[in-house]
């Protein structure tokens, strides 16, 4: 650290020697503009640089659902939460400490949404107040001075003028400036943070990262000089490699760790940035990516290469996911091993597509028309994202099965450290078996125990059958007698049971009985691990378990449950609260998991629930607790 | 020979590998597998006839061809066929065999859809295929008519056909899909056979397999149950069916000649003659409307020259991580 800044008392300051330090051990910092002006950039290199210098990490994209909305909107705030600590941090966290706004607009937004700590640090454009337009100059008092006596510290700060000093176009620049501001308030190395901006700017031109070195090292130097505060953060430095990233770049590289080869994909928000990066590093390990001409097609086609022998991976969203689901049913009939990935958007229909949401669980256990068996599993860090298309890809070719990988959006955009893995030749498929089929050994030669058969693969020489989506014999023979029906519907379902067996009882986070259990499944594990945390720290006695297997579901559940005074799932998706006027026991739709697990277990097990498009915070999840603690 | 090589079984010597193909050369009976179960005067059997012929005469390995269909009555062919097979869902017939083409440059991947299957429910998939230009034969059995859901009008079926769901018959012209599959760019081969006539119908699925990139052939053919006077006008005058041929494309046979006098030299390279060719009903015109060997392939413009292996994705990992380090090498990303 190079910070010994002889601030001279600036905006906001009272201090002659030197920035007044304060001792923090998290923060929940964003970075918000108009899109377009880089805010998003910024908060991931300042996410980057924070990770770097030894701290945990976890980012949330703060995007707008038009690609350009109207510039200064409430509803156009683009950019980047990064909450970082001392510790490792496991999601988003609760209300923004400290705020760097382009307009007072889209603070605004924030600020309606309830995002910002009463009383946080803001550290607002000023170019606002002397605008040409009065109606602008209007606007911005009027918001500034409502927030000040709001109890905000606001803090007044001309990046553009500063930025142009530099450059001409300070919209494209002024994050970089931020991001030096940035720096200098967090006590960041300034070396550290120069060599972020040449990394982020990696595919530009010298010239480019030198100017954005020099936009940065202005912020750097005028907050050093006019902002009188700065905050001290213990950082961890451990000997271990990490790396960052987000889910969805997490999952490209499980792709590729996984030693697929194909991924068939339709362009869909909020997953379409996995293929964009599977397309830009694919080709050097001989990978393809294949943009069909719809999810379809991009279902259709992955069942053809995973036929074939080299199983591949499909890659949507929500309304992807209904359109490939006739496609996953032939694959399950057909028992073709396929690698589904589903990040979640809001449903139904076209939904939210930027937006947080967990709507999918049943359609995705339960999906496609008749029974049709499959695994699905749901990441619940980026981590969690990268090893869970590994292990899909080999329980779809050693069950011959669909694995569906349900992750989503707050998981696709949202980046945090994890160890560097290590590379494992086991990860990948063993070569595609051309040997001699054995004289009279049938394609579907069921294991009455397992459900399991082998699977032949065009080229191997006595193997020739016909796959088909119509009922089967073992032969592959169309079948419609009603033993055959029977007998291909039981194996299909046998491979789940057989799966089921070699699953791992989920650990329970805190005492393993106790007044409440908290159960979750994909991205909330942080938010609800925190705020059980938090609750146990009352001297409650609250714990909680996560699932990665949602299907099926591992062994142990029923007797974890059963050791709790009350169990809880806490969800994304919808569920009706039962104090409203129409709803009793008698109709009350539970959460996804919540209906599963009450149907399953024979448990009353309630859920509580929002849609409220962004990631649950470890505060809601608290209270929810609390309330569900009080209910008698 | 290659292939075999590949699978460990090297040849002694270039004379006793020839004597070894010819021994393993499979019949017309290898090819066979289950009595077809279409209609007596289907043309869906004189399609498998053909195809069957042609896996015998072209010397190619069971294992390592591929059919791939969707679903209706030509749909089934796969299961008439001694070979890996793909019988999957309706209309989706091209994008499982584009994936299999794509997964295995080294099978033979042929498809066997139909009118409803292609032109209607898989009409996307139809306009795409000929665009991504894949190394595969497409094969349409086009009887306009839905067959296997017991007579409603296709997308071919004539205006004033009359069937189950057009009972007052129906309205609209007939699609061309000739017409619309040279409309489409990147298109490299369009034929159009009879199942009537067998002798062209094999000359033209012969020099489909040969064509490097995605081979369309629509086949006119009949249906005794649905449509059994369909095609009554051009099967009893045969001067209403105009065969083409030219030295670059096929040449008619003398017996052939004898029977179906009107024929037409048509240079299968000229796309706007063979559009104006494909737009004619009658005279039906029945031979290769056009030939581009020269379309790329997007099975081959997708696959990289770079060899998969453990050592390779090390690498690409090990790449890809440093870019993403922190912590301990993160000074040195």
């Amino acid at each position: 650290m190079s910070t010994t800044a002889s601030a001279e008392s600036g905006a906001g300051s009272t201090s002659t020697t030197g920035p007044r330090l304060t001792r923090i051990t998290e923060h929940v910092v964003e970075i918000i503009s108009d899109s377009g002006e880089g805010a998003q950039r910024c908060g991931q290199s300042f996410g980057a640089i924070a990770a770097r210098s030894g701290h945990g990490i976890w980012t949330v994209e703060i995007i707008p659902a038009e690609i350009q909305p109207p510039s200064r909107s409430v509803a156009g705030a683009s950019g980047n939460r990064v909450r970082l600590g001392s510790g490792r941090i496991t999601n988003g966290g609760d209300a923004a400490d400290l705020v760097v706004a382009f307009n007072e607009q889209v603070l605004l937004g924030r600020v309606r949404m309830n995002e910002l700590r009463p009383g946080c640090t803001i550290l607002l454009e000023n170019m606002w107040r002397d605008h040409r337009d009065p109606g602008v100059v209007a606007s911005y008092t009027e918001t500034h001075d409502a927030l000040v006596n709001a109890g905000y510290q606001v803090i007044e700060i001309p990046m553009e003028r500063e930025c142009r000093t530099i450059v001409r176009d300070a919209r494209r620049g002024k994050n970089m400036f931020a991001l030096g501001m940035l720096a200098a308030i967090y006590r960041f190395d300034l070396d550290l943070a120069r060599d972020q901006v040449a990394l982020t700017f990696r595919k530009k031109t010298r010239q480019l990262i030198e100017v954005n070195t020099r936009l940065l090292e202005a912020g750097y130097a005028w907050a050093q000089a006019n902002l009188g505060f700065a905050y001290d953060m213990p950082a961890t430095l451990t000997a271990e490699d990490q790396i960052v990233v987000n889910g969805n770049t997490a999952l490209a590289l499980g792709v590729v760790a996984s030693g697929m080869e194909i991924c068939a994909m339709y362009p869909i928000t909020p997953a379409t940035s996995a293929s964009h990066y599977l397309s830009e590093i694919f080709a050097k390990v001989g990978g393809m990516v294949h943009q069909a001409e719809d999810e379809i097609a991009a279902c259709t086609f992955a069942i053809g290469a995973s036929y074939a022998g080299k199983c591949a991976v499909t890659i949507t969203s929500g309304p992807g996911y209904s359109l490939k689901q006739e496609g996953i049913g032939l694959a399950v009939m057909g028992e073709i091993p396929l690698v589904v990935v589903n990040v979640q958007r809001g449903g139904p229909s076209t939904g939210q597509p930027t937006k947080v949401e967990q709507g999918d669980l049943m359609t995705t256990i339960f999906g496609s028309h008749g029974d049709a068996p499959k695994v699905v599993i749901a990441p619940s860090s980026i981590e969690d994202c990268f090893y869970s298309v590994i292990a899909a890809r080999r329980i779809a070719e050693t069950f011959n099965m669909v694995v569906v990988v349900l992750s989503d959006a707050s998981l696709a955009t949202a980046q945090q450290p994890f160890p560097r893995p290590r590379f494992d030749p086991a990860w990948l498929a063993p070569p595609i078996d051309q040997s001699q089929v054995p004289e009279g050994l049938a394609p579907y030669a069921w294991d009455a125990t397992t459900g399991l058969a082998r699977r032949f693969v065009p080229g191997q020489p006595g193997g020739m059958y016909t796959l088909t989506g119509l009922a089967h014999d073992p032969e592959a023979g169309i079948a419609y007698d009603p033993d055959s029906n029977a007998q291909g519907i039981q194996a299909r379902s046998l491979k789940l049971a057989a799966l089921q067996k070699s699953l791992i009882t989920p650990t329970v986070v805190g005492e393993d009985s106790g007044e409440l259990l908290v159960i979750g499944w994909g991205s909330t594990k942080g938010a609800i691990e925190e705020a059980a945390e938090r609750v146990r720290a009352e001297g409650r006695r609250v714990s909680s378990l996560h699932l990665r297997f949602v299907n099926p579901l591992p062994g142990g559940l029923k007797e974890i449950m059963q050791r709790f005074e009350k169990v809880m799932t806490v969800e994304g998706n919808w569920s009706d609260d039962p104090d409203d006027a129409l709803i009793d026991e008698s109709n009350r739709r539970y959460s996804a998991l919540a209906t599963l697990l009450r149907s399953r277990y024979l448990i009353d097990v309630d859920s509580w629930s929002e849609v409220g498009g962004s990631p649950i915070k470890p505060g809601t999840v608290e209270r929810a607790i609390l309330n569900k603690l009080e209910q008698r | 020979m290659i292939e075999r090589m590949a699978n460990g079984h090297a040849p002694a010597s270039a004379a006793e590998s020839l004597l070894r193909l010819y021994d393993e050369r499979v019949e017309i009976e290898g090819f066979q597998k289950a009595v077809p179960r279409w209609c007596a005067g289907c043309g869906d059997n004189a399609v498998l006839a053909a195809l069957q012929r042609l896996l015998r005469d072209e010397g190619l390995r069971p294992e390592k061809t591929v059919f791939v269909s969707g679903i209706g009555c030509s749909s089934r062919l796969p299961h008439y066929m001694n070979t890996y097979g793909f019988h999957g869902i309706h209309g989706r017939a091209l994008p499982v065999a584009e994936g299999v083409r794509l997964a295995r440059p080294d099978l033979h991947v042929f498809v066997n859809t139909g009118d409803g299957d292609c032109f209607s429910i898989g009409a996307a998939h139809w306009i795409h295929a000929i665009r991504y230009n894949m190394k595969m034969v497409v094969m349409v059995h086009d009887n306009q008519i839905y067959g296997l859901t017991k007579k409603q009008a296709s997308p071919t079926s004539p205006a004033n056909t009359v069937s189950n769901t057009t009972p007052r018959g129906s309205r609209l012209e007939a699609m061309n899909p000739l017409t619309v599959t040279l409309g489409v760019q990147n298109v490299s081969f369009v034929a159009q056979a009879a199942d009537w006539i067998p002798e062209v119908l094999y000359d033209i699925v012969q020099a489909a397999f040969h064509h490097d990139g995605l081979a369309f052939v629509r086949i006119i053919q009949r249906c005794p149950e649905w449509m059994p006077s369909l095609l009554d006008p051009w099967l009893h005058d045969p001067g209403r069916v105009q065969l083409l041929h030219h030295e670059n494309a096929l040449s008619i046979s003398p017996s052939l000649k004898m029977l179906y006098r009107n024929t037409l030299e048509h240079d299968p390279s000229d796309i706007h003659r063979a559009r104006e060719v494909a737009s004619s009903i009658d005279p039906l015109p029945i031979g290769i409307l056009y030939h581009d060997p020269s379309v790329p392939r997007h099975d081959q413009i997708l696959r990289e020259n770079v060899v998969h292996s453990a050592e390779s994705v090390r690498r690409l990992l090990d790449a890809e991580f440093d870019k993403f380090a922190v912590g301990a090498r993160a000074g040195s990303a």
